[in-house]
């Protein structure tokens, strides 16, 4: 029996490809072929692949791109909706906004940790979208004028979202469909509270039904080019629907989250601004109007209106934050050099104890500082969100 | 001065009773700040009662290269199944 | 308010407003923390401050209307939270200074109120986060770098002077004033020391005698940051949201 020491559920940031994947070092052609042909019949069987399986390079590549991609657009959306925080008309709006705001981060958080089990450190992926290699979703890169955008972005930005996201649940590669499962639990309040912010405006004075209408208009086309280019441009679709990382196409999720949102609408007692929509008996499916993809194209090009705006921003948190990590790192080396000799393992000195490395470190504080679980106060919160 | 933080793996007990199941990771500058991230991050709708938290480096993994030689002995030894075992039918309790 | 207001409801407004006040200026540090897992922290400590300004401004409603109309509606004099948590974000350490010294005389001064205020036990256990998340940080900050050291002894000085403030009696509010200023003054001392920050021994009052915050006297800055707050349901008189 033997083990390696790599750690293997999550790579440290910076380190490479893992040896155990690709090909180890030398392959043959023909032990290479035994490797495809086994992770060709993993994907087949729909059981998941994992870290240390062996995987195709473009495989590999294609989820670093997408999980990246999609980990960004967490936290780049942060910024128009943290846009109105501040200005929220009530408490309680301003606490469902907060806590939406902060869901995104998180959903960062667990993309990026699924990125980096591929061998992809999160700085060098947040580096990547502050010089521009990597993507966000372009819907960000519109402007939240009034109040009513925080509403919209939750119907139609979050609905397009989670149209998008179910199926990744079932994405072939585990960690992805993992962190997927959870952005998608977590996610359901957030188009909840945006439609109802709508209902609460669209059944509120005239300034706030206009104020309603105006921001469905302004979204509504954004939101449908969130499904990406028209299947037949698409140009890494048919791949990623073979590998399973994808289960629908581009125009068929787009058609599905149409039918969802047209009776929504309706309910709203808000138009969508699409002359064309008109119930199609024979396919029994709304049909839809032609969307402006040179608009999409000129935004996704990094001529939006607020493309420098957002990324701006981005960066400039992360630069003014470098003092901080610094910092934090500094203080780390400092312990651990103060800490001389080192303490027996974790776990050793005392069996009966779980192994919880931070209540045996040197500067640990007395249990009562220790985080408490606050089952009561989340739960309520819970209860808030799904209202 | 490298401002990268470690990566740790986190374990979070989600009810008295069951193990701790890992749950994702985060970047932690120490191991204190880690346990509190993942507080913070995991449960944040009370998703646990205990929070384990691990440098992503210490961890010791089986290979699956040797997935064959380091699983088969165990798959045949059905005798330590219970569902090994032919009972009569109408046997309770057992 | 009239004279017969119970004293625990009189407790509830500079509390309350003190709650508010802090969970806006944190809610100010969205998309822009230094780090993302410190994204999360922040919005942690801001909902519960938000949670907790909301519940005490409930115990208001006979006297001064909906939590909106607390909130949204009153003149900057009417508000009497204390000036040190409408000060501006500043940068990190400014923040971390700022949440440690008000953390850590929120929790005993809940404490005390537990028999009085029905929130306080609840906000004790939340509030001890606070002060956890906000002393480790400022052991790591003033230990860390020199430029983080230096940054952090600007925000002790800087925020020094509205330190004094809270201790002075609130009405209504029904505490031992001497004891936690003491307690304060203790586990401050405590964690500077530690942290390799220094004490200032400025004032720490302005030597105004108008008074401060729990008078409704306020800092410049705040002013701003109600306008933002209240812009959008002024705007619209009446609606509900």
């Amino acid at each position: 029996m033997s083990s390696v020491t790599t750690p293997p559920l999550s790579r440290r940031a910076g380190e490479g490809k893992d040896p155990a994947g690709s090909a180890p070092g030398g392959a043959s052609p023909e032990e290479e072929a035994a490797l495809q042909a086994a992770f060709d019949a993993a994907v087949a069987a729909e059981e998941r692949i994992e870290p240390r399986d062996w995987m195709p390079d473009a495989y590999r590549a294609t989820l670093v791109r997408q999980i990246a991609q999609h980990a960004h657009s967490e936290i780049i959306g942060m910024q128009p909706e943290a846009n109105w925080i501040t200005r929220a008309p009530s408490l309680r709006r301003k606490a469902i906004l907060m806590a939406k705001v902060q869901d995104e981060a998180g959903h960062g958080l667990y993309l990026y940790g699924a990125a980096e089990t591929l061998g992809t450190g999160r700085e060098q992926l947040l580096d990547k979208l502050h010089t521009g290699r990597q993507k966000y979703s372009s819907i960000f890169n519109y402007p939240t004028l009034t109040w009513a955008d925080v509403g919209a972005i939750g119907w139609l930005v979050d609905g397009a979202a989670i149209t998008n996201q179910v199926p990744l649940c079932r994405c072939s590669y585990g960690p992805y469909a993992r962190a997927m499962v959870r952005v998608c639990k977590e996610e359901s309040f957030h188009q909840r509270q945006g439609y109802e912010l709508l209902l609460a405006l669209s059944r509120g004075t005239e300034a706030q039904h206009a104020m309603a209408q105006d921001a469905v208009d302004r979204w509504w086309w954004p939101s449908l080019m969130m499904f990406g280019p028209p299947d037949e441009e698409s140009a890494h679709s048919a791949r990623s629907m073979e590998w399973k990382i994808k289960r629908h196409s581009n125009d068929e999720l787009r058609q599905r989250f149409v039918d969802i949102c047209v009776p929504q609408a309706e309910a709203l007692d808000l138009t969508l601004p699409d002359p064309d929509l008109r119930w199609n008996e024979q396919r029994e499916h709304w049909d839809f109007g032609t969307i402006d993809w040179q608009e999409f194209r000129d935004v996704l090009a990094g001529n939006g209106p607020c493309n420098e705006q957002r990324l701006h921003q981005r960066r400039a948190a992360h630069e003014d934050g470098a003092w901080v990590r610094e910092a934090a790192a500094a203080h780390a080396a400092k312990q651990a050099a103060r800490a001389t000799p080192p303490d027996p393992a974790p776990g050793a000195a005392d069996t009966k104890t779980p192994p919880l490395p931070a209540e045996q470190a040197p500067q640990s504080r007395p249990p009562e500082h220790a985080p408490q679980p606050r089952a009561d106060e989340s739960a309520q919160r819970g209860v808030e969100h799904s209202s | 001065m490298s401002a990268d933080w470690p990566l740790w793996e986190v374990f979070v007990r989600s009810r008295r009773g069951l193990s701790h199941t890992h749950a994702g990771s985060l970047h932690a500058p120490d191991a204190q700040m880690a346990l509190r991230n993942a507080r913070d991050l995991f449960t944040r709708r009370s998703e646990g009662v205990s929070l384990w938290v691990v440098p992503s480096v210490e961890i010791t993994a089986s290979s699956p290269d040797e997935k064959d030689p380091f699983f088969a002995p165990a798959a045949d030894k059905p005798y330590r199944h219970p569902t090994f075992y032919e009972v009569p039918e109408g046997v309770r309790n057992l | 308010m009239s004279a017969t207001t119970p004293p625990a409801t009189l407790a509830a407004l500079p509390l309350g407003d003190d709650a508010l006040i802090l969970s806006h200026r944190l809610g100010e540090w969205a998309g822009h923390a230094p780090v993302l897992e410190e994204e999360v922290a922040l919005a942690n400590i801001a909902l519960d401050l938000l949670g907790q300004a909301r519940a005490l401004y409930a115990e208001l409603a006979d006297v001064l209307g909906s939590e909106d109309e607390i909130a949204y509606l009153r003149e900057e004099r009417a508000f009497l939270n204390c000036q040190l948590v409408e000060q501006p974000n500043g940068d990190f350490a400014h923040t971390v200074v700022r949440q440690l010294f008000f953390s850590t005389y929120q929790q005993p001064l809940y404490a005390q109120l537990t028999p009085s205020l029905p929130l306080a036990a609840k906000a004790v256990r939340e509030v001890a986060y606070h002060r956890d998340h906000a002393e480790q940080w400022t052991l790591r900050l003033g230990d860390g770098t020199e430029e983080s050291h230096a940054r952090t002894q600007r925000a002790v000085d800087a925020l020094w002077r509205y330190t004094g403030e809270l201790f002075r009696p609130v009405e209504g509010v029904d505490a031992r004033w001497e004891e936690l200023e003491e307690e304060w003054d203790t586990g401050i001392r405590a964690v500077l020391g530690q942290a390799g920050l220094t004490v200032p021994d400025s004032p720490r009052h302005g030597a105004w005698s108008a008074g401060a915050g729990r008078q409704g006297v306020h800092t410049e800055p705040f002013g701003r940051m109600l306008a933002e707050m209240q812009h959008l349901h002024r705007s619209h008189p009446g609606a509900t949201w």
